[in-house]
């Protein structure tokens, strides 16, 4: 073990339910060893040296997204990093941007999750359901795939540029779970249904700088989503009627 | 204190779908410690076994086949009344998920396809690529959000308020704003999941410490079958993530250093979809006997997936890939996966029966933490999430029906007497002890793995009785750092510790009084099964001194006589 081992970790600390102690980095030294990732290094620091850091955590293996943060200025799962892949051996941990922090790397989600539940994230049917399945081609499945991925783990919402300017904007999260209903063969929500996104705060808001689709630990590629969902609103500008609509 | 008719603690597919299923008709409360969707449900990656029959290679399959292969596999421990529900159930929540937006995977004819999985006579487990708990979450959770269902997020379980016969509701904290809340509720239904970090090496998610056993243990309810532990075949080598049984279910091999496929010597017909068990201790033998391969992260066996081909990796098993890839930085395309068994799947659980009743009127709990049992001493794959979602749809009818019949109303000097007894106790924990709750967590799962695993001998259980009673006496001088209730994470670890604590006593002392082996409890001094004197399911009721005692009782047998397990 030599001292080039051991590896300064700057920590954002911040406790919101006491705001006069502003916010400041707080820095421990750990020894990294091949394969220890950023959340381990966290717990480790949380168990043996300071019991108050505050960090979300749970599948350590990249399926929950509970540990999203800001890991030496890139967005990613604290899970699925390795402490070894930088450069440096300096790491600086912060909180996910665009949201309030709560206490250190924890966030308060809420608005994100405001934002997925206007979309109406779910299945719309109109009729009865069938006795069995219903039918859907393999090659009509594939088509929501790269959505249906989506863990909501709020890389996305960290990394918008519009959210940083405009929190009413609803971000690239909540289109792909809508887009993921409007391309399901089997959902059968009316087309005007997009009028909850045909605004600036809505689709029309977006930079496409893509940001969001460099942010995503599932490869979900978010700003498609949003030009699918352009489209369909001028396509129903232009000939009135949406596929679902009689 | 709040005020609900139905709390569900655990935002699971149980927990879920039980809401889903009452919040209706009352008024339903769900608490759960994370956000639901980061549940564990959602690391379920193979599958949901249901006789549906669309394999063209299965067309004659039926919940009865399920039934007895549920049976077989559980040898024989199931109650096989519970078993037959559970799998006529299969199809009928399996097409309602699918009907609530769940993208299955397809056949050609474009019905939900089915895969072939351990110790199933046909292939009948439907899934949706390798990411089978993930969708399921999403559209149980989707579904929620449709039905309105009011959850408390990150707040956690405390107590269980009961007075012996009746529940009454349950003191949780509310980890955002530090508020020990007591919520009044006439009926209760835990679906809090296992307990996989009371062992080293787990596939299971952080938040699975099992104190959604503890706690309802600690309240007297029994708890059934602890000693049955499901060890998974293939985890990844350093971090135990989850490797799907899908990679031997779509046709991957097993592999020693000798480029064996070393199933044949111990399961010829099924080989590598043998059950669990089987394959685990396998696995564990040929490490044993010097077969396996060495690695500074620990001494493994190869699943190999090469001869499967790039195209059926990327459909079939794309999470798995990704997975390799970041943590281990291998491309099962062109490499061989590490792998080594790895504690998976608590068999055992809160003791209930079919319906999801409890002793303890007013209470209820469905999935892992739950024992029925229809998983009897070893549950086969793609049979946990249909577990999950059938008991907590039939808890919701059971709560349905007590709700009807009664003008309960909770017992709020109670529920508050208890809020005062866990504040004392909350206290207690940041009052200058000298130990701390990571060092004790350590060597209590060090103990479990180490000699509490695979194989199990009377010296090594005893071992470990003892050691996890020196850590309960240790525990009582535990001390974290902050005296806050908001946002400190240590103490509800440290408080978790305490069923943890209980926990893996009740497995040891379960494991170390049945002398036989049966399923995943494995003796090495007592190799046989021994129905004459072991059929029959473990039961924990804590005595007046705190401490575990054990009782039998029976099992059902229906249709099924118990017989040989030959695979």
């Amino acid at each position: 073990m030599t001292d080039k081992d051991y590896f300064t970790f700057k920590i954002l600390r911040y406790d919101a339910a006491e705001p006069d102690i502003e916010p400041h980095f707080q820095t421990y030294k750990i020894r990294v060893i091949p394969g220890l990732t950023i959340l381990m290094v966290l717990l480790r620091i949380r168990d043996e040296i300071d019991g108050t850091l505050a960090f979300r955590s749970s599948c350590r293996s990249a399926v929950c997204g509970s540990c999203a943060m800001v890991i030496n200025g890139k967005i990613d799962l604290a899970c699925r990093t390795q402490a070894a892949s930088f450069r440096s051996n300096t790491i600086i941990l912060e909180p996910l941007p665009n949201m309030q922090i709560i206490k250190d790397l924890v966030v308060d989600m809420t608005p994100f999750w405001d934002m997925y539940e206007k979309v109406k994230p779910y299945m719309i049917r109109k009729g009865d359901y069938p006795d069995k399945e219903i039918a859907q081609t393999e090659e009509d499945r594939k088509k929501i795939d790269q959505y249906v991925n989506c863990i909501l783990c709020a890389c996305c919402y960290g990394a918008c540029p519009v959210l940083a300017r405009n929190p009413d904007y609803m971000g690239p999260a909540a289109f792909a779970k809508l887009e993921r209903f409007m391309l399901d063969s089997r959902d059968e929500r009316p087309d005007n249904f997009l009028q909850n996104v045909d605004s600036e705060d809505g689709v029309w808001g977006c930079d496409t700088v893509l940001r969001c689709i460099e942010a995503c630990p599932k490869d979900v590629r978010p700003t498609d989503s949003i030009v699918g969902l352009r489209k369909q609103l001028v396509k129903n500008k232009l000939f009135g009627k949406g596929k679902n609509e009689d | 204190m709040l005020y609900h008719d139905v709390l569900i603690v655990g935002g699971g597919l149980s927990g879920l779908r039980a809401a889903v299923g009452l919040c209706e008709k009352y008024d339903v409360g769900l608490v759960s410690k994370v956000h639901p969707i980061r549940s564990h449900s959602i690391a379920a990656q193979g599958g949901i076994n249901a006789a549906l029959a669309n394999n063209p290679d299965a067309r004659d399959d039926t919940p009865e086949k399920h039934t007895f292969d549920t049976v077989k596999g559980g040898d024989y421990l199931g109650d096989q009344d519970a078993v037959e529900i559970m799998c006529k159930e299969a199809p009928v929540i399996v097409y309602e998920m699918e009907h609530w937006g769940c993208p299955f995977s397809r056949f050609p004819d474009n019905t939900i396809a089915q895969r072939p999985f351990g110790g199933a006579g046909y292939p009948r487990t439907c899934f949706s690529a390798d990411i089978t708990g993930h969708v399921l979450l999403n559209t149980l959770y989707e579904r929620s959000v449709y039905k309105d269902v009011k959850v408390y997020s990150e707040h956690v379980v405390l107590a269980l308020v009961t007075d012996g016969n009746l529940c009454h509701g349950a003191i949780v904290l509310d980890q955002i704003k530090g508020e020990i809340i007591p919520v009044a509720a006439k009926a209760t239904v835990f679906a809090t999941g296992g307990y996989g970090r009371v062992y080293l090496y787990s596939t299971n998610a952080l938040s699975n410490t099992g104190s959604g056993i503890g706690i309802p243990f600690r309240a007297g309810v029994p708890v059934k079958d602890m000693e049955f532990v499901q060890f998974h075949p293939t985890s990844l080598i350093g971090t135990n993530i989850l490797m799907t049984e899908a990679c031997r279910g779509e046709g991957g091999y097993l592999l020693n250093n000798k480029g064996e496929r070393f199933m044949e010597r111990y399961a010829a017909k099924a080989m590598e979809l043998a059950p669990r068990d089987i394959v685990s201790r396998s696995i564990q033998t040929e490490i044993e006997e010097g077969r396996g391969f060495e690695h500074e992260l620990g001494k493994y066996v190869q699943l190999d997936l090469r001869h499967l081909g790039a195209e059926k990796i990327m459909e079939r098993l794309p999470g798995i890939r990704r997975i390799c890839l970041d943590f281990i930085g291998i491309d099962p395309i062109y490499e061989p996966i590490p792998i080594m068994p790895s504690q998976h799947y608590s068999m055992g659980g809160i003791d209930t029966n079919e319906k999801s009743e409890t002793v303890v009127k007013g209470f209820y709990a469905a999935g892992e933490c739950a024992c029925v049992s229809v998983h009897g001493a070893n549950r086969l794959g793609g049979n946990s999430l249909l577990d999950t979602i059938v008991f907590g749809k039939l808890a919701s009818i059971s709560v349905d029906q007590y709700l009807q019949s009664d003008g309960f109303k909770p017992d709020e000097k109670l529920l508050m007497s208890k809020k005062a007894e866990v504040e004392h106790k909350i206290k207690q924990l940041n009052s200058g002890g000298s130990e701390r709750p990571f060092k004790i967590l350590d060597e209590l799962r060090l103990t479990m793995s180490k000699l509490a695993g695979i194989f199990r001998t009377k010296d090594e259980l005893q071992q470990a009785l003892s050691k996890i009673i020196e850590l309960k006496e240790r525990y009582k001088k535990v001390n974290v750092s902050s005296s806050k209730i908001y946002m400190n994470y240590e103490l509800i670890g440290a408080w978790e510790l305490e069923s943890m604590l209980d926990v893996g006593h009740i497995i040891v002392l379960g494991a170390l009084l049945r002398e036989e082996s049966r399923g995943a409890h494995s003796r090495r001094d007592f190799p046989m099964r021994r129905d004459a004197e072991w059929l029959k399911h473990t039961v924990a009721t804590i005595g007046k001194d705190g401490e575990p005692n054990i009782s039998y009782k029976g099992v059902t047998i229906t249709k099924y006589e118990p017989m040989e397990r030959k695979y």
